[in-house]
């Protein structure tokens, strides 16, 4: 498939140039550790649950030694301590610790060696349900295959029971993916919420309980309508690992999770983001979840015409570090979006280059593709026309995550009925241009084609500028979305920990082996 | 003068409403719908389209006339009742009017991370091909960014002495801004600033009555720019000085 004929050269440099980006930045994540990746470890030693002020058990602990300065070896070593003292009971430890009996700061330290021996029982748990989440997903997914793009509609109620009602009530209009929405601040939070929850902001709290609803309904509905409905999920924010964690225990298929978006759309402080994005992405990669990255939002606060080389350098830099995470392109749900303001001229022409070159460049990846959100107004009416045209690129460019736009995008988060109205207009297209891909080609110096041509020479020009300056000088000035954020600033910094040098981590090393034997 | 929504006819009423229904798309759904459409104040409705939506929930198309009439000549609106001014009328006046610059402070606040409104409005750039404030001679502006708590915003208003304060707001799902955006005023009279400061809100749902209500002094939609907030502020201001002479 190479209708756009782009140089392959071009885009071998570019590969090259985001390899050193993330490279660079690979350094300073193994040097570190953040309150958020420990909590992570302590979740997949199985320890969930909240104190009597609600305060999750994994903060507790963390907490604990990151106030007394000993984060930089790990939490691990400490719970080993803890399960040692108490004869390897873990709801013992945790009730001793929880009543105050015993302080983590007291305990005997062990080796790394008998650490390990005293924790395996503890992982291997809940690393076996990882892996059978991951075949009885694949079974499914094999007995009902469904259709090559997948459409994806959101639910935002804020209440997890009405969610679920949507949820079903999409999943029978012809939703292969149902994406639960977070309440607004969620990703500030620097703890996950407990427990079942029917109040929230513009989304519903992301909690292992509402996973777990969620994921029951949409199993219910996949034996309905015999598609596979995958769940989605957002681990972003200042709990990517754990809320991944959390994804990969109750079975959720795709998380949104950007290497930088956190940064750039939410002021969280840019060490803090790509150390955490690293963790979770090395879960994504062992629980086999694809991730959605999120160049998608550069559009909504930068020009989608001046910009899109941004967008394609942005996806070869998350893409390199999806890499040194281990994640198989199969699982890199690189984003773009539909974006262009449509009273341009040819906006569709340029639309169409974008996605087709997204297309090529990446062909492995299972590319999620956004809808137009930023030029839809209260016209409904219009907003209707736009996602039409939106529903035609993707079918004519074969994405593979199609995120159906809403006419109601300006007003409100979903209806029920504007997502079927929405399910309505992508179907017919998908059927209306079904073979069209097979039956267009681009000349050579047509607009399309000239277009992503001179997007691919940006984005290598871009890269080759980040590569020097390095990324972090490249955030501060500003290089993506036309936001900077200093190196120094933003939510979040203060939960990074440098690692000392006895520093262990009994999932991170686990998981790493595992997936550099396959 | 009295008016009805106009189809083909004059004063025919011609509406179109859609919604969904927890019933099934059958004869009785379709009554359901036409007797709703009734108490909507529908004459004749016609259920044009009716489709089963999954779940045990039915989409709904109704036309029909309204039989309710609007009396335009009695209708009174809250408005921002200044007029616009251009940039270079209101750099003017502050420089005849006042001896020192304005400062205006901007954001989104509470847990809204939409800039781009307060952007609009605020930034050198501006939007739309209309300029933001901090391209204003004798205004000077300080946009805070995002998810800025009411606190830390109202401790940036006092170093900053602000002498307006401009909040932007977007996320609207179950009323999250009408707490916050109350919070403020509450903050802000607990601090005795609430009547040294202008106070404005803005976004696409914001209208300048909601504002009024919540206890703001002017509020600002879609399609307003900087020159509309500024005119608004900077003529209060004036007036105000005015009052207290
Ligand atoms: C861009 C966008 C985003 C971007 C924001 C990027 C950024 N840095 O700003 C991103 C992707 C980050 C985002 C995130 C979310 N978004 Co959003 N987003 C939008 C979108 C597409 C466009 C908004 C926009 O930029 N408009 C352009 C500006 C210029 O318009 P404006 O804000 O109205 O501003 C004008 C006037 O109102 C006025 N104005 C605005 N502020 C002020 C202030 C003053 C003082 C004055 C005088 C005037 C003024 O002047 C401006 C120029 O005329 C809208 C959908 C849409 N098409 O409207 C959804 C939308 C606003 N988002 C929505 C939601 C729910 C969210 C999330 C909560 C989703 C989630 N759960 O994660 C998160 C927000 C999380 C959070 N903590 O806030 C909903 C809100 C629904 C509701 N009514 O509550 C919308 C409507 C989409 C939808 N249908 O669901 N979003």
């Amino acid at each position: 498939m190479n209708k756009l004929d782009l140089d392959k050269n071009t885009i071998l440099r570019c590969r090259i140039s985001a390899k050193k980006i993330a490279d660079d930045i690979h350094g300073f994540i193994n040097q570190h550790t953040t309150v958020s990746v420990e909590r992570t470890v302590c979740r997949l030693l199985g320890i969930d649950g909240v104190d009597e002020l609600d305060i999750p058990i994994p903060n507790r602990l963390v907490d604990e030694i990151y106030q007394a300065g000993n984060l930089g070896k790990g939490i691990s070593v400490y719970i080993a301590a803890g399960l040692k003292l108490y004869d390897n009971s873990m709801a013992r430890f945790i009730s001793a610790f929880t009543a105050g009996e015993v302080r983590l700061s007291d305990l005997k330290l062990l080796s790394e060696q008998e650490a390990e021996n005293i924790l395996r029982s503890q992982f291997n748990k809940t690393l076996a349900k990882i892996k059978l989440n991951k075949g009885i997903r694949k079974e499914l997914q094999d007995k009902y295959p469904g259709r090559e793009t997948k459409l994806y509609v959101i639910v935002a109620t804020g209440n997890i029971y009405e969610d679920v009602i949507q949820a079903k009530a999409a999943a029978a209009q012809g939703a292969d993916i149902i994406a639960v929405i977070r309440s607004t601040g969620q990703s500030l939070l620097d703890y996950v919420p407990y427990g079942v929850t029917t109040e929230g902001y513009g989304g519903t709290y992301a909690t292992q309980e509402n996973f777990r609803i969620m994921r029951a309904a949409l199993d219910e509905m996949t034996e309905k309508t015999q598609r596979y409905i995958q769940l989605v999920n957002y681990a972003s924010g200042l709990c990517m690992p754990e809320i991944a964690a959390m994804a990969a225990v109750e079975r959720l298929d795709i998380l949104l999770n950007d290497s930088m978006y956190g940064i750039i759309f939410r002021d969280i402080n840019m060490q803090r983001t790509f150390i955490d994005q690293y963790f979770s992405r090395l879960i994504n990669a062992y629980a086999g979840i694809i991730i959605n990255t999120g160049e998608d939002n550069y559009l909504t606060t930068a020009d989608a015409v001046e910009e899109a080389h941004t967008v394609l350098a942005s996806q070869f830099i998350n893409e390199a570090f999806a890499k040194q995470a281990r994640l198989p392109e199969e699982l890199m749900g690189l984003g773009h979006a539909f974006e262009i303001n449509p009273e341009i001229e040819n906006s569709f022409l340029y639309e169409v280059a974008q996605a087709e070159m997204a297309r090529e460049i990446f062909p492995n990846a299972p590319l999620k593709y956004m809808p137009p959100t930023k030029h839809i107004t209260g016209n409904v009416f219009r907003a209707y026309m736009q996602n039409t045209m939106f529903n035609m690129a993707t079918t004519m460019t074969n994405q593979s995550i199609h995120l159906l736009g809403m006419m109601t995008e300006a007003i409100h988060t979903p209806f029920m009925q504007d997502r079927f109205l929405a399910l309505e207009n992508a179907k017919t297209v998908q059927g209306a241009l079904k073979m069209w891909r097979e039956d267009i080609e681009y000349k050579h110096d047509g607009i399309i084609r000239s277009r992503a041509v001179e997007v691919l020479n940006m984005a290598e020009k871009l890269l080759d500028e980040v590569k020097d300056s390095g990324l972090f000088k490249a955030l501060e000035n500003g290089v993506f979305a036309n936001v900077k954020r200093p190196y120094d600033g933003g939510k979040g910094l203060d939960g990074v920990v440098k690692k000392d040098k006895d520093y262990f981590n009994v999932i991170a090393n686990r998981m790493e082996a595992e997936l550099s034997e396959d | 003068m009295k008016i009805r929504p106009y189809g083909d006819t004059m004063s025919d009423g011609k509406v179109q409403v859609s919604f969904t229904l927890p019933c099934l798309a059958d004869e009785s759904g379709i009554e359901a719908a036409k007797i709703l459409a009734r108490k909507m104040g529908m004459n004749d409705p016609n259920v044009v389209h009716v489709e089963a939506i999954g779940e045990g929930f039915s989409f709904f198309v109704v036309y029909g006339s309204v039989i309710h009439e609007v009396e335009t000549d009695s209708i009174k609106v809250e408005k921002v009742e200044t007029p616009t001014m251009s940039r270079e009328e209101i750099e003017a006046i502050i420089e005849a009017e006042f001896d020192r610059d304005i400062i205006f402070i901007g954001a989104s606040t509470g847990t809204d991370a939409h800039t781009v409104g307060i952007d609009a409005i605020m930034n050198m750039k501006g939007f739309a091909g209309h300029y933001g404030l901090e391209r204003y001679k004798h205004i000077k502006a300080y946009n805070l960014g995002s998810q800025v708590s009411n606190e830390e915003f109202v401790r940036q208003a006092k170093i900053l002495k602000a002498d307006v304060l401009l909040v932007s707001q977007t996320v609207t799902q179950k009323d999250v801004h009408l707490k916050n955006m109350v919070n403020l005023v509450e903050l802000l009279e607990a601090e005795n600033i609430r009547d040294k400061v202008l106070l404005i809100a803005g976004g696409a749902r914001i209208t300048h009555e909601l504002a009024k209500e919540l206890g703001y002094d002017a509020g600002f939609g879609p399609k307003k720019y900087a020159e509309d907030v500024a005119s608004f502020a900077i003529l209060e201001l004036i007036h105000r000085k005015k009052r207290v002479q």
